[in-house]
């Protein structure tokens, strides 16, 4: 099998540089590639464009790169619930375009799969569609979406093996499969990094075709953002 | 005058055997406390799962089992997990039978407002202009009026659209009504609320016919 094994977080993120864009998989702080996030803190990259749902929280995930002026640009769904984000997307220091979500998934998901662009009718008669080009199917108008161009996607998933088939768990799935392949390179962090043959291949989510690194993250906090309970009675 | 979990109580009548729904946040989260039991409906939240429980008890919470609204949640047997994309298939596709979404604004043509305020902060659309563009069945949850007694129910939107013609009914803490070729129709009046007082918080085109029942909860 081919190994897709590095080492480590540094050897993950060898070649990540200045101006380049990123795609981070993550919903809020769910599935987040923690260690790759904090790799590129050490890294120091500038300019960067981040392709993620959200932004993060202040102090956590996204928002870590946004404290250190890393990020140029932000192509998200929500943005909410950072206070960091609102200060430098009103100064005009941050750029920042919003995408509906399902677009979103589907400009990468055909990155992934060789699609230039698709058609989706989510946006049509709204501001996102402007300027784009529209066609109507059987009656009903649609607006042409163009596929993610990347030079890293950073993928966070609960298992993977030194071939680099992953296994997500829970709703921490979310973007990171979709995003699996749509970049020049794919590095995935895995919780537990397990040897070839143990992954049952009926319960592979990704191949490891579409994965060029894979690591076991050195640490996971997996923050909760809204914590809600029932009481137990 | 209904309260926002009258508007829920209300809503959750629509709710029927066998629907897949998908719940905005807000008013429409609450819709799940009140659908019949004796019915089977599956919850889809767009981040990636079918099958959405009550939220867990407090310790048993997991920071891989969130909802759209990133609050935590349980899954119900049968329930299951997937990306994004297929999510959005789901929608797109039209698989979901029942959308619930709160708005700023409906026009008398189905228009709906509910991303941006122009000067405001904007967080974002979300999933709400794919659920809008794709779903048959689109109910919007919502106060009859704004904060300074203005009507949320117009001839055209003000604020920037989420998506167009796409609104099929809307419940209010005031009345039912259903979007017609020819404006908000009226359907039901809440407990205590007049045609009158209806009439008056509503700007848009209302058509009247017969006589309006109050709602039964």
């Amino acid at each position: 099998m081919i190994n897709k094994k590095v080492a480590n977080v540094q050897d993950a993120l060898k070649g990540v540089s200045d101006n380049m864009t990123l795609m981070l998989g993550g919903f809020g702080l769910s599935g987040i590639p923690e260690n790759a996030i904090s790799e590129l803190i050490n890294i120091g990259a500038k300019g960067l464009t981040c392709i993620s749902n959200n932004a993060g929280v202040d102090d956590f995930g996204l928002g870590l790169l946004l404290q250190k002026k890393q990020i140029k640009k932000m192509v998200s769904s929500y943005v909410g619930e950072n206070d960091e984000f609102e200060r430098q997307m009103l100064s005009g220091e941050l750029d920042v375009e919003l995408i509906p979500q399902g677009t979103l998934a589907e400009r990468c998901r055909a990155a992934q799969a060789g699609f230039p662009a698709v058609y989706t009718p989510a946006g049509y008669g709204t501001e996102v569609a402007e300027g784009k080009e529209t066609r109507d199917f059987d009656g009903k108008m649609y607006v042409l979406e163009h596929a993610f161009k990347a030079d890293f996607a950073f993928i966070k998933a609960w298992k993977g093996d030194t071939a680099g088939n992953l296994i997500f768990k829970g709703t921490s799935r979310n973007f990171n499969p979709n995003m699996c392949g749509a970049a020049k390179i794919t590095v995935a962090e895995v919780e537990e990094l397990v040897p070839l043959g143990t992954l049952d291949p009926n319960q592979i989510h990704i191949p490891g075709i579409f994965v060029q690194r894979v690591f076991q993250g050195a640490h996971y906090e997996k923050r909760i953002e809204q914590r809600t309970v029932r009481p137990k009675s | 005058m209904l309260d926002k979990t009258g508007i829920a109580k209300r809503i959750a009548k629509e709710v029927k055997d066998g629907y897949y729904v998908n719940l905005g946040i807000g008013i429409p989260t609450l819709v799940a406390n009140y659908v019949r039991n004796d019915i089977e409906v599956e919850f889809q939240s767009e981040n990636g799962v079918l099958g959405m429980g009550p939220f867990p008890f407090e310790g048993e919470e997991d920071a891989d089992l969130i909802n759209a609204g990133k609050q935590t949640i349980t899954t119900l047997p049968g329930a299951s997990f997937f990306d994004s994309a297929m999510s959005f298939s789901m929608i797109r596709g039209k698989h979901v039978d029942l959308t619930i979404l709160g708005a700023m604004e409906v026009a008398e043509n189905g228009d709906i407002a509910n991303w941006k305020i122009p000067g405001k902060m904007v967080k974002g659309m979300g999933g709400a202009m794919d659920l809008v563009a794709s779903a048959e069945n689109i109910i919007v949850a919502m106060m009859h009026t704004n904060k300074k007694g203005e009507s949320k129910l117009l001839k055209q939107c003000v604020l920037p659209l989420t998506g167009v013609g796409c609104v099929k009914k809307i419940v209010t803490n005031m009345a039912v009504l259903e979007v017609t070729d020819k404006g908000f129709k009226l359907l039901e009046r809440a407990p205590g609320v007049s045609i009158e007082d209806i009439k008056k918080a509503t700007e848009g085109t209302l058509i009247i016919e017969g006589d309006i029942p109050e709602m039964v909860l």
